[in-house]
């Protein structure tokens, strides 16, 4: 049989992983950001926050949609292909996964039922209190969710019996050695994804001269934000390179690109890794400054993946370039933020037209930086799904044949060709109509309640004589 | 191992599951019945849910993991048993999900997103229910694996289960949408919710005698002595339970016809449970057999007894939020 169901269900997880993630990507920084207008509304009383707020919590709402339609797939893809990992890892992660739901998702879903509809059906700092809820729920389930890929990467607080994972100690298994790093690694790049998207659409606003007001406080806003998150993250990175450097030497190397060890380390800045010949070609390099960037020391070095023995190796490819695409949009995300500040500070940040113009090519970037880390730590990770314990190969379901796995694919192929797109144009569409849009008849109207349960804004009717 | 845990997860998966099956059942009927009302209703059918359907669907993830964490062995052998009814469901939900952003904002594919709406939640339906016959029948398993054919879900009576859930969901739909509008579409859903219990009553019939036809270890559940006796008032109840729902659409009372419903729903739930137990992989595993560690159990037990009666309440709180009738002509936003 040509179709392997192993291979098949690996790129199905891809799939339908790569296209989720771009939905928290962006959502869980945007639901802090609408929690932070939704408070400046509540605080200063000004329209323009709620306006701003209600233009973005449009936008939230699709993207929230998609991102619960596509993370539904997400756990039963653990059933369906995945099924041998269930069963040898359910009873450490599972639970984690059940907190996901508990914590987050309901706290999401119900709270977003409000912002969304309750404007007017609930006292104001009611529907602050919503968005601050929201906005926790992402955090939450993003704790969540991390914890469970740490624990895959570097496990620990267990023991194996027949075979399988059994917990011993649950701090252990939840606070292992490279989650803090990976949360703080994750939550800063989804910030600053949708800082990047902020500031475009800011931008584009403000290039069409529409909602001039709000796009100023948005591209501001989201500026702000950049100039101190983008250089954290490059320290909370190099923080996470050192962690993965201690405990997943073999995803290292693929990173670096290093098949043998040298010291001093040279810096790779390009090359073409061919696996089978254990060596990179073309080679484009830096002497010496690799110790320096990774060990922080003059002379320090690393194993190179000739060390390891051959089926406990990464493939190189995929990391190294995933790597270095991540680390040149840091740069370039580091010159928009400072030029930015730049500007500001000299007053033309608004009427330079070429910055502006930067600012919207740049907004999709924090997607691709995602993604291109995903891939990093994912493909650096194999070939293990729990590191040095489960091997990808022992984790697919036994009763798959290449040809069902080949018909989902195709599926989930075809379905999320449609869904995407078509999301990105309706998001499209609602920042094409601007700010004002759609603000006017302000609507709540889903479940609107019959009287006496009048929105604030109706008058209450005169007082009937005789009553 | 000692495993004290597994009654109360049997209890909290199962009320679950119930959960799941009451709320998102309510929602994807109300989506089956939104292709049969007119247009100049739909925006009104659709707004009867918009605030509540991802809450809803909430309770599937919960499901799912619930049953991975308290029973790992179960899922990983039903869940790969039903790998196409499964990825059905799963891409008719992603339909259906984002038709409600995408109508409102894409008017030149109303019709589009509206078909899409209907179509998934009834595709959607229906392979829930070929999961439930596919369950009930039992699958092929060799030491902790399934090892059927992906293909093995196609069976007459898993068929007819799918069946029996579409008109029970389009009932609980029903039962909503005379709870939530007014006029017209109520005295409409009140029809089409008449048309649904009939059918589900069928269908109820229909699966009852086949199981225990099929099933030797089902038949002696339920007509062996004294089970019989004992079990009676179970089908009492259901006829009963029927009847009153049968009235209560062509009464006044807005809320009995969903009440009805769900009580319908739980007395069938009952009957599946009861010709089960204690089985959690039909034919050969138990649920001790099949659950997780005591410690795992407990860790999830701690958080849960104190996260579920909160989720409980807010949940319950965002319906009060937006209760009573829906004004579709005001739009959804």
């Amino acid at each position: 049989m040509a179709l392997d169901p192993l291979f098949l269900s690996r790129l199905q997880w891809s799939w339908v992983i790569s296209w989720h993630i771009l939905l928290p990507a962006f959502t869980v920084g945007l639901a802090s950001y609408i929690a932070v207008l939704e408070g400046m509304a509540f605080f200063t009383g000004q329209a323009l926050w709620a306006r701003i707020s209600a233009f973005w919590t449009r936008i939230f709402a699709v993207s929230f949609g998609m991102g619960v339609v596509s993370g539904i797939v997400m756990p039963f893809q653990m059933g369906t292909n995945w099924s041998r990992f269930s069963d040898t890892t359910a009873n450490v992660l599972a639970p984690l996964l059940a907190y996901e739901g508990l914590t987050a998702f309901f706290l999401e879903a119900s709270f977003l039922g409000v912002l969304l509809f309750g404007r007017k059906l609930v006292p104001a700092w009611v529907h602050f209190f919503a968005g601050l809820m929201v906005a926790a729920g992402t955090l939450f389930s993003t704790f969540w969710i991390l914890s469970v890929n740490s624990w895959m990467q570097t496990p620990q607080g267990f023991h194996v019996e027949d075979g399988r994972f059994f917990p011993d100690d649950w701090w252990a298994v939840i606070f292992n050695p490279s989650f803090p790093y990976r949360y703080a690694h994750n939550v800063t790049a989804f910030y600053i994804t949708t800082g990047f998207v902020v500031l475009g659409v800011g931008a584009w606003l403000l290039r069409r001269g529409r909602s001039t007001a709000e796009a100023r406080v948005m591209v501001v806003m989201a500026l702000n934000l950049l100039i101190v998150l983008v250089p954290a993250q490059i320290v909370i990175g190099d923080m996470h390179g050192a962690n993965t450097l201690k405990y997943q030497p073999a995803k290292f190397a693929a990173i670096e690109g290093r098949y043998d060890d040298v010291s001093p380390l040279p810096l790779t800045l390009f090359g073409i890794p061919d696996d089978a010949a254990g060596t990179m070609r073309d080679v484009v390099e830096i002497p010496a400054l690799g110790s320096l960037l990774l060990t922080h020391s003059r002379d320090g070095t690393i194993r190179g993946l000739e060390s390891f023995p051959e089926d406990q190796r990464p493939p190189v490819g995929p990391p190294f370039y995933a790597f270095r695409l991540m680390v040149g949009i840091a740069l370039i995300m580091l010159t928009v933020a400072v030029s930015g500040q730049v500007l500001r500070l000299r007053g033309r940040l608004f009427d330079s037209v070429w910055f502006l113009r930067l600012c919207q090519w740049t907004a999709p970037l924090g997607f691709v930086a995602v993604i291109a880390g995903w891939i990093t730590t994912e493909v650096g990770r194999q070939p293990w799904t729990v590191y040095g314990l489960l091997r990808t190969a022992h984790s697919v379901t036994p009763s798959l044949t290449g040809t069902d796995v080949a018909i989902s694919l195709s599926l989930y192929v075809l379905v999320y060709l449609i869904m995407f797109p078509t999301g990105f144009a309706v998001m499209a569409g609602i920042v094409r109509r601007g700010v004002g849009a759609g603000a006017a008849p302000e609507p709540v109207e889903a479940g609107r309640p019959t009287p006496p349960y009048l929105p604030h804004s109706v008058p209450p009717p005169a007082a009937v004589p005789g009553e | 191992m000692a495993q004290s845990f597994v009654p109360i997860w049997t209890v909290i998966l199962g009320l679950g599951i119930f959960i799941y099956v009451a709320l998102d059942g309510l929602d994807l009927g109300v989506g089956i019945l939104h292709g049969l009302v007119g247009p100049a209703d739909r925006a009104t059918v659709m707004g009867s849910i918009g605030p509540f359907w991802d809450g809803n669907e909430t309770w599937l993830i919960l499901g799912g993991v619930g049953l991975l964490a308290a029973f790992p062995l179960a899922f990983a052998i039903i869940i790969p048993a039903v790998y196409f009814p499964i990825l059905v469901m799963l891409l008719a939900l992603v339909f259906r999900g984002v038709a409600f952003e995408f109508r409102f904002k894409q008017p030149a594919l109303l019709r589009i997103w509206d078909g899409a709406f209907c179509a998934g939640s009834l595709v959607a339906t229906f392979a829930q229910g070929v999961v439930l016959g596919s369950f009930i029948q039992g699958f092929k398993v060799e030491g902790r694996v399934f090892v059927g054919t992906s293909f093995d879900f196609a069976t007459p009576f898993a068929m007819l289960t799918g069946v029996a859930l579409v008109f029970g969901y389009g009932l609980l739909g029903a039962g909503w949408l005379v709870l939530k509008t007014e006029g017209p579409l109520q005295a409409w859903s009140r029809r089409a919710g008449r048309v649904c219990l009939v059918g589900t009553c069928l269908c109820i019939a229909a699966v009852s005698l086949w199981t225990p036809l099929a099933s030797a270890t089902i038949a002696q559940r339920w007509f062996g002595w004294p089970n019989t006796v004992l079990l009676l008032p179970l089908p009492l109840a259901t006829a009963a339970v029927a009847f009153y729902a049968w009235r209560a659409l062509g009464r006044d009372g807005d809320l009995q016809p969903f009440l009805a419903a769900v009580a319908l729903f739980l007395l069938s739930y009952l009957g599946v449970a009861i010709s089960l137990f204690p089985m959690i992989v039909p034919g050969h595993y138990t649920l001790w057999e099949a659950a997780s560690p005591e410690s795992t159990q407990a860790f999830l037990l701690v958080g849960t007894l104190v996260l579920l009666p909160v989720v409980l309440f807010y949940t319950g709180w965002s319906y009060w939020i937006f209760r009573g009738k829906v004004r579709g002509d005001l739009g959804y936003h």
